[in-house]
């Protein structure tokens, strides 16, 4: 039974493709194909944007409309419901405590992991070990959140003061007299904070690596003539490397803060949500499965939508001021 | 005689300055040793631990496991591989990631090709749309999408999870790939034209083989990113244990073991062998993938 449903699995995962080459072959065909010197059929490219408009039609542009119609509706969807459900929210403790823990972390989150990557670009660019320094620190990266959330659970595991600590943390800082043993997890507002670390853990690598990238753009010329004229390291980076880095600093900050808008596996796996840690994407997984209540949860999908609409404008805005200069 | 000492001396000099600048840069060779220590230490926690026997890690930290006697045990492995569905969950993770990669890659490179190549009213304005889709949250689409999984009976099912992962992988596919044929020099589409090769047969013996680089990143992009992803399978495979991937597996496991670690570990540990091996051995592409992508949400 097992064998067999990996036999098919496999069947359908090439299946699908061979479905779909043929389409566009067969399709080319009928379209009149491309003799030599003649103009390719008008009907060609419909035929060929028809599978991508499909799907991306049914799992993406037809989901957002219908949520943003659900988000009006009771929770069950029979009954319209207005504005009902976005006064609760509101006025829900819940959902504001998850929408300031968002904030929290699109602030600190991003201020620290983006230092951090910048620091490290500017230090490991100076080094022979430059590559090696780099996987390492890019290898949380590679990792699923799940795991990593496994991994600082059990750097934060908690035994009461006198026991031997079994997690890193509490044992590392016992060292520092007077110290006692936290419940990292648990104790409010720590808790947070200490589940902004395993995101920091995990996204400073990924931060590193870009902007060590645009750093070796950057003429060398340029720096070491400041550096000529007297000009402190300091004021150098503050000066001329920083300016020049300008755009992929909002490139990243901009990536952090829509993925930090939309986290959901860490707090998931870490305290569900427990202890004021919630936050927005854990919060519509409660309201839906539950609470069962999909009003609500569209309209917390909603929010999410309306936060990244700025985003949405300006990656469209930089591709059509592209298309013009071309 | 003069001549050599002259040179012995400009020998010592510049051997001073080279250990005079690295005595100058321990403090920058100890910052970043630290630091890249400090960030391996989690990890090296984990698969410590996932090797010792289950009394010794509720008893001691991980580190004391370099003391002497030395007790280590694949015990925890053979559990959850066994009794805790990882076993099964591994090649869940893999029938999922394959074809949800597979998918969204061949479709993005004949829909890259179009938006690049044929003229059709409306192009750019089409595209653009696909460019403001980049960053939409996922979460705008699970209410809707679950609700039509339901009645076509497609929750708990691969072929509904992958067609969700083709979909989201889809718009940031199609737009990485349509930036890279842009590139390709119009003189090869030209003359493959003018000996009269299709469209199709253009892209698969021109387009292809010479967009590898592009087309590795982005695999790899997505093979990661669904390997690693949670919430989707959540979502549409629900909590049958028979059709989970490793990440919902674990997740499991960490509210139903709680401090199970010696577990926990282990299962973990699985889910970040694939990663690991793939980020060492195709580092370059997957580096360039991730760095492409952080255009997409």
């Amino acid at each position: 039974m097992e064998i067999a449903g990996i036999l098919f699995t496999l069947a359908m995962a090439l299946i699908v493709p061979v479905v779909f080459l043929s389409y566009l072959f067969v399709s080319e065909k009928a379209a009149g194909g491309r003799r030599r010197g003649t103009q390719t059929a008008r009907s060609l490219p419909v035929f060929w944007l028809i599978p991508a408009a499909v799907v991306l039609g049914f799992f993406l542009i037809y989901p957002m409309i219908d949520t943003i119609v659900l988000s009006f509706m009771n929770a069950d969807s029979t009954r319209f419901a207005g504005g009902e459900n976005y006064a609760h929210l509101f006025s829900d403790r819940a959902f504001l405590i998850a929408l300031r823990n968002n904030l929290l972390w699109i602030v600190f989150f991003t201020l620290v992991t983006v230092t951090l990557g910048l620091i490290l670009a500017v230090l490991t660019d100076r080094v022979r070990y430059e590559a090696v320094a780099k996987a390492v620190l890019f290898l949380p990266a590679s990792i699923s959140l799940v795991a990593a959330s496994v991994i600082w659970k059990f750097m934060y595991a908690f035994r009461p003061a006198g026991e031997s600590q079994i997690g890193l943390v509490n044992a590392a800082l016992s060292v520092v007299p007077g110290f006692q043993p936290q419940a990292w997890l648990f104790d409010v507002p720590f808790n947070n904070a200490a589940l902004m670390v395993v995101g920091v853990w995990i996204w400073t690598g990924f931060a590193l690596v870009i902007f060590s990238a645009s750093l070796k753009g950057i003429s060398k010329d340029l720096v070491e003539a400041a550096r000529i004229d007297g000009a402190r390291e300091i004021t150098v980076f503050f000066r001329i490397v920083l300016p020049l880095m300008s755009k992929t600093v909002t490139v990243v900050v901009t990536y952090f803060v829509i993925t930090v808008l939309k986290i959901f596996d860490i707090v998931y796996v870490m305290t569900n949500g427990n202890l004021d840690t919630e936050v927005l994407a854990n919060r519509m997984y409660k309201e839906m499965f539950n609470f069962r209540n999909f009003g609500r949860a569209s309209v917390i999908a909603v929010m999410l939508l309306v936060a990244v609409v700025p985003v949405v404008v300006m990656n469209m805005r930089k591709f059509a001021r592209g298309k013009a200069g071309k | 005689m003069k001549r050599a000492s002259g040179g012995d001396a400009r020998r010592t000099r510049r051997g001073s300055r080279i250990l005079v600048r690295a005595v100058l840069k321990t403090p920058l060779h100890a910052v970043i040793v630290v630091i890249c220590f400090l960030w391996l230490l989690p990890s090296l926690g984990l698969f410590v631990s996932s090797l010792r026997p289950r009394h010794l890690i509720q008893q001691s930290g991980w580190w004391t496991a370099f003391e002497t006697p030395f007790q280590f045990t694949l015990d925890n492995y053979s559990h959850v591989i066994e009794s805790s569905n990882m076993g099964r969950s591994f090649i869940n993770s893999l029938l999922i990631a394959v074809p949800a990669t597979v998918f969204p890659t061949v479709i993005a490179v004949f829909t890259a090709y179009a938006f690049s190549r044929l003229k059709f009213f409306g192009r750019d304005a089409v595209f653009l749309v696909i460019v403001g889709l980049l960053v939409v949250p996922i979460q705008m689409t699970l209410i809707p999408v679950l609700r039509v999984f339901n009645q076509l009976r497609l929750t708990g099912t691969f072929l509904g999870v992958w067609l969700a992962h083709a979909a989201y992988g889809l718009p940031f596919a199609i737009y990485l790939l349509r930036n890279f044929i842009d590139e390709l020099p119009v003189e090869m589409f030209e003359s493959a034209q003018m000996d009269g090769a299709s469209h199709f047969r253009i892209i698969v013996s021109l387009v292809i083989p010479t967009s590898v680089p592009a087309l590795a990143s982005l695999a790899i992009f997505q093979f990661m990113w669904v390997w690693n992803d949670l919430l989707v399978a959540l979502i549409y495979l629900g909590g049958t244990p028979d059709v989970a991937p490793m990440t919902v597996t674990i997740s499991h496991l960490v509210s139903s073991q709680g401090s199970g670690w010696e577990y926990l570990t282990a299962a973990a540990f699985i889910s970040m062998l694939l990663p690991m091996i793939v980020f060492f051995s195709l580092q370059k592409y997957f580096i360039r993938g991730i760095v492409a992508g952080s255009v997409k949400g």
